[in-house]
């Protein structure tokens, strides 16, 4: 990618921020299930937080973002808050569904976070479908789906591309490639080397970005957004990635490669970037040690608002299902 | 039905189609229209309900979309997120089944597993029914599917008014609504509706009042139950005829007034018998009336098989006003 859209050290915090976070709230996560506090299926998102907190690091509030159920790390990024996020997928009344989506239907308007959808492959038409809405009324909004590499293989996908090049919207296509499809390896299920040579065929740009590389990352998802700003249309961007705890929080991981995931654990890109902001002056140790502590704080609160926060009452059962008096 | 005397020329359901989209975008511009050849470039349509409309709107707002119904439902689902009424098409009912997945799993859900943060205010219009000999994979009337999805809406109208007014309707409804078109019906003239006239969602019409047996349909058929009327009142029945028009939500104030007062009642559609919309309305009576029917509640649908191509078994496949008749008067015995 061209260094013309690498981020200068304070943006290199901004998303760096977010990476601490998300990486902070997978940990929790998984500590608050393994306790028993918290019973939920649980897609964890460890290893893939610089891609979500670079493409948000390149966007405004009121951009658009559709993800999938391997999404919390997304959202997280593209500024749900907190509180709403734990009491969602606690089930409770004040999470920002009331209880009534949780952790795979995740939805918070306010932050341009329109839909969590737990089908493969269905966040990218009705991210089209939302950047036809910018399109139309000209507001300059992007809108941004993401989705894995299993995805790409899914007819969703093609069907997708296409309009959206058909139609140049604003829309990023952004693939987090874990290597994995549920349990099955990239290689055995997709025929193309790389999901990026998939945009050939779509007539628009496709790169594949080290997505663990937080200036690589935020290059590419930068450029992506003033294309599609510019009114020239959608890109694909592949984020080479890993996840670190399987398909769901639970699964044996006995279909991983041990030696391929042993390395890349040791990789962890969070607190490589870490190291590398202090490294370059960009942060501060102290700096660093006092924003953690911060988000540990926020966290604390958030579970336990969460897990003090009533279930909803029964009669929610039928409700929201059409508008309030509708006949139904 | 009608409530007027309105002395305006007849008009086709299409056309009555046409007018009504074409009244709703003029009244609002968030009201957009999506779907295969929809636009005037491509004739406005396959069969040309939607003409005219890009050419007075714009293609911006009238698109023509590559034959892709997961990714036509999709778009119509995002732009709904964002504030617009889409209308999409999706050419045939047969072809819905490509896009379940965007019209069950989130258009009909999203309001709900957003805990109303969002809403899906789209339009899915579809044609389908038997007739011009299109075999087993172009006119299906899949509607139970939909009914059976909480969080949609089916409607289905007979005539052009309620083709104008239902589809006013459905535009301006805050959630996803499915309208099912009868593509032999298209041409079918009727009073012309008023403009601007709405048929609320949920409200079926008595279209004939009677004494001996109700009778239930929607779509195509209904007209095949007022042809019937002769023949069972030569019969000696007198049948009360009700046009369901919304099949979900059904209008049960107005059915359980007619079977009260009747203590029969027949369902009738172009689908399959077999668990399919008279299934939930005569279990839903025998729960209401047990005891007070004179006779169980009959229904009257396709058979149990796919739509045949060759032409005696086509016709035989949908109820007819002969059928009908006789399904209603042996009720009565």
């Amino acid at each position: 990618m061209t260094s013309n859209y690498a981020p200068d050290g304070a943006t290199q915090l901004e998303i760096y921020k977010r990476v601490a976070l998300l990486k902070a709230n997978d940990e929790r996560s998984r500590k608050v299930i393994m306790n028993g506090r918290l019973v939920m299926p649980y897609y964890s998102y460890r290893g893939q937080e610089v891609i979500p907190s670079a493409m948000a690091t390149a966007l405004t509030d009121d951009d658009y973002w559709v993800t999938i159920y391997r999404g919390i790390h997304d959202m997280l990024a593209k500024g749900m808050p907190l509180k709403d996020l734990w009491a969602e997928i606690a089930g409770r009344v004040d999470g920002t569904c009331k209880g009534k989506g949780g952790p795979m239907h995740l939805t918070y308007p306010k932050k341009g976070i329109m839909v969590t959808t737990g089908i493969v492959g269905s966040s990218m038409p009705i991210a089209n479908g939302i950047a036809w809405g910018s399109q139309l009324s000209g507001n300059g909004r992007v809108a941004v789906a993401t989705f894995g590499d299993g995805a790409s293989n899914i007819g969703a996908f093609h069907e997708s591309l296409n309009m959206a090049a058909v139609w140049k919207l604003p829309v990023i296509f952004l693939c987090q490639n874990n290597l994995y499809g549920e349990h099955t390896t990239y290689e055995k299920a997709t025929s193309a080397k790389r999901v990026a040579d998939r945009a050939v065929a779509y007539n628009m740009p496709g790169v594949r970005v080290n997505g663990n590389d937080p200036i690589e990352m935020f290059a590419a998802a930068r450029e992506a957004v003033e294309r599609a700003r510019a009114g020239e249309g959608p890109t694909l961007i592949e984020a080479m990635t890993f996840r670190f705890h399987g398909h769901v929080f639970g699964d044996a991981d006995a279909y991983m490669d041990k030696a391929q995931k042993k390395a890349a654990m040791e990789a962890d890109p969070a607190p490589i970037f870490r190291a590398r902001l202090i490294a370059e002056g960009i942060a501060t140790e102290e700096q660093l040690a006092a924003i953690e502590a911060d988000i540990e704080t926020q966290i604390d609160e958030a579970v336990e608002f969460a897990l003090a926060s009533p279930f909803p009452e029964l009669d929610e059962l039928t409700k929201d299902v059409y508008a309030q008096g509708a006949a139904a | 039905m009608s409530d007027t005397a309105t002395k305006a020329k007849p008009v086709t359901i299409l056309q009555a189609i046409n007018t009504a989209i074409a009244d709703a975008m003029a009244a609002d511009d968030t009201v957009i229209v999506l779907g295969e050849d929809v636009a005037d470039p491509e004739d406005g349509g396959v069969v040309g309900v939607t003409k005219g409309l890009s050419t007075r709107f714009g293609e911006h707002r009238v698109r023509s979309t590559p034959i892709a119904e997961q990714a036509i439902i999709g778009a119509a689902i995002g732009a709904s997120l964002v504030g617009y009424k889409p209308v999409a098409e999706i050419m045939l009912m047969n072809f819905t089944t490509v896009a379940m997945d965007m019209i069950v799993n989130h258009a009909a859900k999203l309001r709900f597993m957003s805990g109303g943060q969002t809403n899906v205010p789209i339009v899915i219009r579809t044609m389908t029914g038997t007739g011009f000999g299109s075999g087993g994979q172009h006119c299906d009337y899949l509607e139970a599917w939909f009914a059976h999805t909480p969080g949609m809406k089916v409607v289905a109208p007979s005539n052009a008014a309620d083709a104008y007014g239902l589809m006013r309707a459905a535009i301006n409804d805050p959630d996803p609504v499915l309208y099912i078109e009868n593509l032999p019906a298209y041409w079918t003239p009727g009073e012309a509706p008023e403009p601007g006239h709405i048929v609320p969602l949920g409200k079926a019409s008595v279209v004939k009042e009677g004494t001996d047996v109700t009778i239930i349909s929607y779509s195509r058929v209904l007209t095949e139950v007022v042809a019937a009327v002769e023949e069972m009142e030569a019969a000696g029945v007198s049948a009360e005829i009700i046009d369901l028009r919304t099949i979900s939500p059904w209008d049960k104030e107005t059915v359980f007034a007619s079977v009260a007062k009747t203590g029969r009642c027949l369902i009738t559609h172009e689908a399959v018998t077999e668990f399919g919309i008279g299934a939930e309305i005569a279990a839903t009576l025998q729960s209401e009336f047990f005891g007070k029917l004179k006779a169980p509640v009959g229904r009257l649908g396709a058979p149990y098989a796919p739509v045949p191509f060759s032409k005696p078994l086509e016709s035989a496949y949908a109820p007819t006003a002969k059928r009908i008749a006789q399904a209603a008067i042996s009720l009565t015995k």
